[in-house]
């Protein structure tokens, strides 16, 4: 089955393809300068630029983390560039003033710009490179009193909210990756949802990288007030390219008293080809903070990038407060995958929920990396954890690190882990019935991976499932 | 409909049949006897198309086509059915769904129209009253927890659903209640026809009791080294196999 398996994995990735487009790019290397150049070329206020500078000074002391079961060649951050934008005219009044080659692009990935996203009610927010280039339905998501933009907008348009927030959940200090993004971030998606609104439509960010020796800093902000509810979706993609491009984001979720929000992630970066050449580094802080009687669900679909590097994460701060975690990641070939989330505990009778489903095909490597922590005022805590992986050949490999730390003796803690092969008799049992072993990897991939899809909106659990056996055709034959 | 010649074939490199002759008519019913590690399996397996089993010399021909040419699901959707001696869980993936699955792939081969979930749900159904099973079953991952038993009626509902022109049991008999017998027995005979051909692999005349062979052989160190009707079965029951294999021993010197 061995052989089998590896014929599976020699799929095409078919967003490969690159845009022709001018840019307007930033020379590469970092230092004061750039940032100046970014925060200038997006008219930001004083107080932004001296948090970038204060984050890039920061970042100047910090050492790259190795702490992760990832392998990969030094990044050279003085050979990226930080800056790339589609050239055009700088406001733009409507949809239709979009560069058709860039409408063409969003086109070909199924992201329509255009009114037809009705129909399926979901609000997109286009982010090209490292610019916003369109958002839709922001007017009737403002009758509402909703704000969903561009960041940059919302720092034009919302300072006192992005300046109140921004940093309050993930600070400029964090970690190696998200400081370097406090420093460079260039956009990303802006959403506000006000006190007792419950947003009548999904609201969705589809990033693309597209320029050579970019990287891509985006930095996302959800707030939801006292009450509100959002359903939030992001997807990826990039062009196949033989150099690793770095995307370094963060995204900070704000639920106030009584707030649901819901996060979804469907991320297909380009893996890089069969060798391991190329390939997104995918580096990326997630965290929200849940107030009193408020939920944060994180759900992800990771089947893209060369190496992932991701925990989204809660902290626990109100009492009543829930946390939950889903997630789906695919290695295959050479993909390496560092996931898993963290849940922080604080408040009194607050719940968390971890469901990591980890599948490794051909030379694929992935771990799971859990924390749990119940802090001393977290009366009642509770946590269920569980993390199943599914081997498809022998060359891929499935690793497991939960750490728990519990200062409560109330706390009920529950952790279940599972690893279990796709075998030759199963798919033999499959074959011997008509089915082809290709659609009986699938099949069992998905019943694998369910307790994560039925978490996601209808028509992305569907999407999610086709890209999952896109990703894992040719592991088996 | 299935000619087997000289075959000699085995697993992870070590030989099992040597030179096995089997020739199974049209709806012909034929039983398969033999010792605790004589090749049955083997054989069976080695019909399939099961990866780690391989021939070494010899042919298969069914309905005039190279068996051994074909891949494993070909096979199956070309009529041959296994019912595992062992069968497999698959945890995850629903009972009805697979199986739906699994019909609409043969259907597919053969040019038909694949059933649609209402459609299908009515066949199964009838089915499942065929073989006594519980609807709560077809909700149920493959397998996943079912008892021995449950298992092995599980396999001839699936046969019931599927149809197949060469059935072939794989001790389907065994670890089955009187009742559970019956019904296997009852699936199997609903099956028979002059279109349909079985292969019962067995260790009991209790099942032949009930489905009534045309023939039945014996297999030991992977040949066929007695061939009969009914009545021999009945004969092995009372005698056990030693005698002819001291018979098959004093013929070979
Ligand atoms: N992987 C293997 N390597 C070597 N020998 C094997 C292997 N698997 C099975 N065998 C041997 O092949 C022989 C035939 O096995 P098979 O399963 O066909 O027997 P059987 O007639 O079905 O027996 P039973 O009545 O117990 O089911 C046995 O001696 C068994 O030990
Ligand atoms: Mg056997």
């Amino acid at each position: 089955m061995a052989e089998t398996i590896e014929q599976i994995a020699n799929q095409e990735y078919k967003y490969g393809f690159v845009t022709d487009i001018e840019s307007d790019v930033a020379p590469p290397g970092l230092n004061e300068d750039i940032i100046r150049l970014i925060s200038a070329k997006k008219g930001e206020p004083e107080w932004l630029l001296e948090w970038r500078l204060k984050s890039l000074r920061h970042w100047l002391t910090m050492q790259e983390p190795t702490w992760a079961n990832v392998k990969f060649n030094k990044i050279d951050y003085q050979a990226i560039r930080y800056y790339s934008a589609p050239k055009q005219k700088k406001t733009l009044n409507s949809l239709d003033e979009v560069d058709p080659e860039l409408r063409r692009t969003f086109e070909k990935l199924g992201i329509s710009l255009g009114e037809q996203k009705r129909l399926s009610g979901v609000a997109v927010d286009a982010v090209f490179d490292s610019v916003s280039v369109a958002t839709t339905f922001r007017a009737e998501l403002a009758k509402l009193g909703i704000i969903f933009c561009s960041f940059s907008d919302a720092v034009r348009e919302h300072p006192d909210l992005v300046r109140k927030y921004v940093g309050s959940v993930v600070p400029y200090t964090d970690n190696f990756f998200a400081t370097l993004n406090s420093a460079v971030f260039t956009d990303g998606s802006f959403c506000y949802i006000p006190k007792g609104v419950r947003c009548p439509m999904e609201l969705s960010t589809y990033f693309r990288i597209n320029s050579a020796g970019t990287g891509q800093f985006e930095r996302t902000l959800i707030i939801a007030d006292e009450g509100a509810y959002v359903s939030y979706l992001e997807g990826c993609t990039a062009p196949m390219r033989d150099e690793n491009q770095l995307h370094a984001a963060v995204v900070e979720l704000v639920a106030l008293d009584g707030a649901t929000i819901k996060y979804s992630t469907v991320q297909n970066w380009y893996p890089g080809d069969k060798e391991g050449k190329g390939g997104i580094y995918n580096f990326v802080t997630k965290r929200g903070k849940a107030f009193k009687n408020s939920k944060i669900s994180w759900t992800q679909v990771e089947t893209g990038s060369a190496i992932t590097w991701k925990y989204p994460s809660c902290i626990l701060q109100g009492d009543n407060s829930v946390g939950e975690f889903y997630s789906v990641a695919l290695t295959n070939n050479h993909q390496q995958a560092d996931t898993g989330s963290k849940m922080i505990h604080i408040g009194k009778n607050t719940r968390s929920t971890i469901v990591s489903k980890g599948i490794s095909a051909g030379h694929g490597q992935q771990t799971y990396r859990g924390a749990v922590k119940i802090l001393k005022s977290a009366e009642d805590a509770r946590n269920y954890s569980q993390c199943d992986s599914l081997l498809l050949g022998d060359k891929c490999g499935a690793h497991t690190f939960p750490y728990i730390e519990v200062r409560n003796p109330t706390a009920k803690m529950e952790h279940e882990a599972s690893t279990s092969k796709i075998g030759e008799d199963q798919l033999f049992y499959c074959q011997q019935r008509g089915i082809s072993a290709e659609d009986a990897v699938s099949m069992i991939v998905n019943g694998f991976c369910r307790e994560v899809f039925r978490e996601l909106p209808m028509e992305f659990a569907v999407e999610a499932q086709k890209l999952l056996g896109v990703s894992l055709e040719g592991s088996v034959g | 409909m299935l000619e087997i010649k000289n075959l000699h074939a085995g697993i992870d490199g070590k030989e099992i049949l040597h030179g096995l002759d089997l020739h199974v008519g049209s709806g012909e019913v034929h039983a398969i006897m033999g010792p605790n590690g004589s090749g049955k399996s083997t054989l069976a397996n080695v019909l399939a198309g099961r990866p780690r089993y391989h021939v070494t010399a010899g042919s298969v021909s069914y309905e005039g086509k190279d068996l051994l040419a074909l891949p494993t699901e070909e096979r199956a959707r070309e009529g041959v059915f296994l019912a595992m001696q062992y069968p497999v869980e698959i945890p995850g993936v629903n009972n009805i769904y697979f199986l739906k699955a699994a019909l609409n792939a043969v259907r597919k081969h053969h040019g038909e129209e694949e059933l649609d979930a209402m459609e299908f749900l009515q066949l199964a159904r009838q089915k499942m009253k065929l073989v006594e099973l519980d609807e709560a079953f077809m909700n149920r991952a493959v397998n996943e927890g079912f008892s021995g038993g449950e298992k092995k009626r599980n396999e001839i509902f699936q046969m019931a659903v599927l149809d197949p022109k060469l059935a072939i049991l794989d001790e389907t008999d065994s670890g089955l209640d009187i009742d559970a017998l019956r019904i296997v027995a009852g699936g199997v005979n609903a099956l028979r026809s002059e279109k349909h051909s079985v292969l019962v692999i067995t260790h009991y005349q209790r099942l032949l009791s009930y489905l009534v062979p045309d023939f039945v052989h014996v297999l030991a160190n992977g040949r066929i080294v007695r061939s009969g009707g009914k009545e021999l079965a009945e004969e092995l029951e009372q005698k056990g196999y030693e005698w002819i294999e001291q018979e098959v021993a004093a013929g070979a010197r």
